[in-house]
């Protein structure tokens, strides 16, 4: 009886502890959407108050039309949105010659594709901005997407499955005169789907989240990414328009929360790939 | 080798896009910032004449270099251990059996949803003198935080950007750590258990020594976001308080648009190189230092 009730002592102030760890964790979304949802002179008069009252969608309106998120999401979804299609394709037609076929200098070859993998993006952007620059793509579409088309993290990761795919069912497939395109879109691909989409996850999310290289290569309204539209409604010495980066946070916000929530299992596959072991 | 030539033509199709893209955008870029490393450039930065190798040396030894290096490092110290040591807390405490755990997991995990745009800007809007919440709920215990702000003083600005940094990292610390732990065999504690071990010798010499790959994953991936972090200090601080400059950190002194070295590209290549070697030696020193100790099992 004696234990039931350190038993159940326990699980209390375990459940306090994930509750109050929780409430850290969850208190700068839930403050600064929680002044999102308040009109402005509401929650200038009561920025103290975390309680939820008065709640309207005005700030949040105002802010999509006074930061035109609208377009800046539509650049993102679009920029994103290439991008993962094409690290799938060119991740997948690497792999597949790294994983089964053999050509003179095939060690050396993989060899430099992962030493790539060191790089930081960090020090080619210097260069790289240059290179936009002479091919006149500074402020285009084709700078933001273009240099992020190949993955050597997505071709590692999709040959490791292929690696996985007996040999004998390409050869018997060659032997019935199926070609390595073929092959590739019809067996090789379709065997390596969830692996796919761990990566095409993982590549929208970081080409939505990407800031150092838009922000170096973008400065027009036209092509700006929501992450760096962002920053235009951040205007600390106008007060009365400072509630509207709180509706411009949430909206950039939203699509990947809503994301995250219905992929969480591929996120997290994605995510321990390169950590635990097996 | 009558195979090898037969595969070579589609090999070579195949393996064209990406070759093509890694050498114009990271191979051809990190070998021509090494390049302009050792060249002086006038503003237009076309034409340019070779200083020699040792301008490596002389922009390490610059104040603006070392200076920032100095804020590259404590801004690090700042994230990642306190990053590695919640994370793990996090992991640990959710690591249980219990009703609506899942709930828990989710919300631990929920900063991973965030940009570093996102993360920083929710900071910013908490962190704001005028406006900002924690300032208003705060500042009669931290003066600080009204006057001038957390973010406009030279003592604090570096840490509230950490704290910044720390929170948007959490999601991504405990999924890893937590898929860890669930991969540690069960029959290890029981076997523990039954040795007489209590919960913090079952931790210690159980959990910890099984947790090391993804401790090591984890800390190895903190540190190179802490030492390549650009988006929060542009977002935060702008590398300021302008006087002190005591959030540049070297991607801020390298991209800033307040930067003293913008529009000149051999010194930014060179400054960038010697980031790049920075990451490469803190990455080597971890792999080093845990080497011996990470288990992987079997």
């Amino acid at each position: 009886m004696a234990t039931d009730a350190v038993r159940g002592a326990r699980k209390v102030g375990r459940y306090s502890l994930l509750v109050f760890v929780a409430v850290v964790v969850l208190f700068p979304i839930y403050a600064v959407l929680l002044q999102a949802l308040k009109s402005g002179p509401d929650a200038f008069d009561h920025p103290r108050s975390l309680l939820p009252v008065d709640l309207t969608l005005d700030t949040i309106r105002a802010a999509w039309t006074e930061g035109d998120l609208g377009h800046l999401l539509m650049n993102s979804l679009f920029v994103s949105s290439v991008v993962t299609v094409g690290v799938i394709v060119t991740s997948l037609l690497a792999a597949y010659a790294f994983a089964f076929l053999n050509f003179p200098l095939k060690g050396a070859t993989f060899a430099l594709f992962l030493a790539t993998m060191l790089v930081p993006a960090e020090v080619t952007v210097v260069i790289n901005q240059r290179t936009a620059d002479s091919l006149g793509w500074m402020n285009s579409y084709q700078g933001l997407i273009v240099p992020s088309l190949a993955s050597t993290f997505g071709v590692f990761l999709v040959r490791q499955v292929f690696l996985q795919i007996p040999k004998e069912l390409r050869e018997a497939a060659s032997l019935d005169g199926v070609g390595h395109m073929r092959f590739l879109y019809e067996v090789a691909a379709p065997l390596s789907r969830p692996t796919l989409g761990a990566l095409g996850l993982f590549t929208f999310l970081g080409t939505w989240n990407a800031y150092l290289w838009p922000s170096q290569v973008i400065n027009d309204d036209e092509h700006r990414t929501i992450q760096i539209g962002l920053n235009s409604l951040k205007t600390p010495n106008d007060i009365s328009k400072f509630n509207l980066l709180t509706g411009g946070l949430v909206v950039a916000a939203l699509p990947i929360f809503i994301m995250l929530v219905v992929f969480q299992r591929q996120l997290v596959r994605g995510l321990t790939a390169g950590a635990v072991k097996g | 080798m009558k195979r090898k030539l037969r595969d070579l033509p589609p090999a070579l199709l195949m393996l064209v896009p990406s070759l093509g893209l890694l050498t114009v955008w990271v191979i051809y870029p990190l070998i021509k910032a090494i390049d302009y490393g050792h060249k002086k450039c006038d503003i237009s930065s076309r034409n340019c004449r070779d200083v020699g190798w040792d301008r490596y040396f002389s922009v390490f030894q610059s104040t603006q270099f070392q200076d920032s290096l100095i804020v590259s490092l404590k801004f690090t110290l700042m994230t990642v251990p306190i990053g590695l040591v919640l994370g793990i807390g996090l992991a640990v405490l959710a690591d249980k059996h219990l009703k609506g755990i899942g709930i828990f997991r989710t919300i631990f995990s929920s900063t991973v949803a965030t940009s570093v745009a996102v993360a920083s800007l929710v900071w910013f809007v908490l962190l704001q003198p005028s406006r900002g919440i924690l300032a208003d709920m705060l500042s009669d215990w931290f003066p600080v935080l009204k006057n001038p702000g957390l973010l406009n003083d030279s003592g604090t600005a570096l840490p509230a950007v950490a704290l910044s940094s720390i929170w948007a990292s959490l999601g991504f610390t405990f999924i890893i750590i937590m898929a860890g732990l669930q991969s540690v065999p069960r029959d290890l504690y029981e076997s523990a258990f039954v040795d007489g071990a209590g919960s913090f010798r079952r931790f210690t010499n159980v959990t910890l020594p099984m947790l090391t790959p993804s401790i090591l994953f984890v800390s190895v991936v903190l540190t190179t976001r802490a030492l390549q972090s650009y988006g929060e200090i542009d977002l935060l601080t702008q590398g300021g308080p302008q006087a002190t400059k005591a959030t540049t950190n070297i991607p801020y002194l390298i991209y800033g648009n307040n930067s003293v070295i913008h529009n000149d590209i051999g010194t930014k290549s060179a400054a960038a190189v010697l980031l790049f070697l920075l990451c490469l030696a803190f990455a080597a020193l971890q792999f080093r230092g845990f080497g011996k100790r990470v288990h992987y099992g079997n």
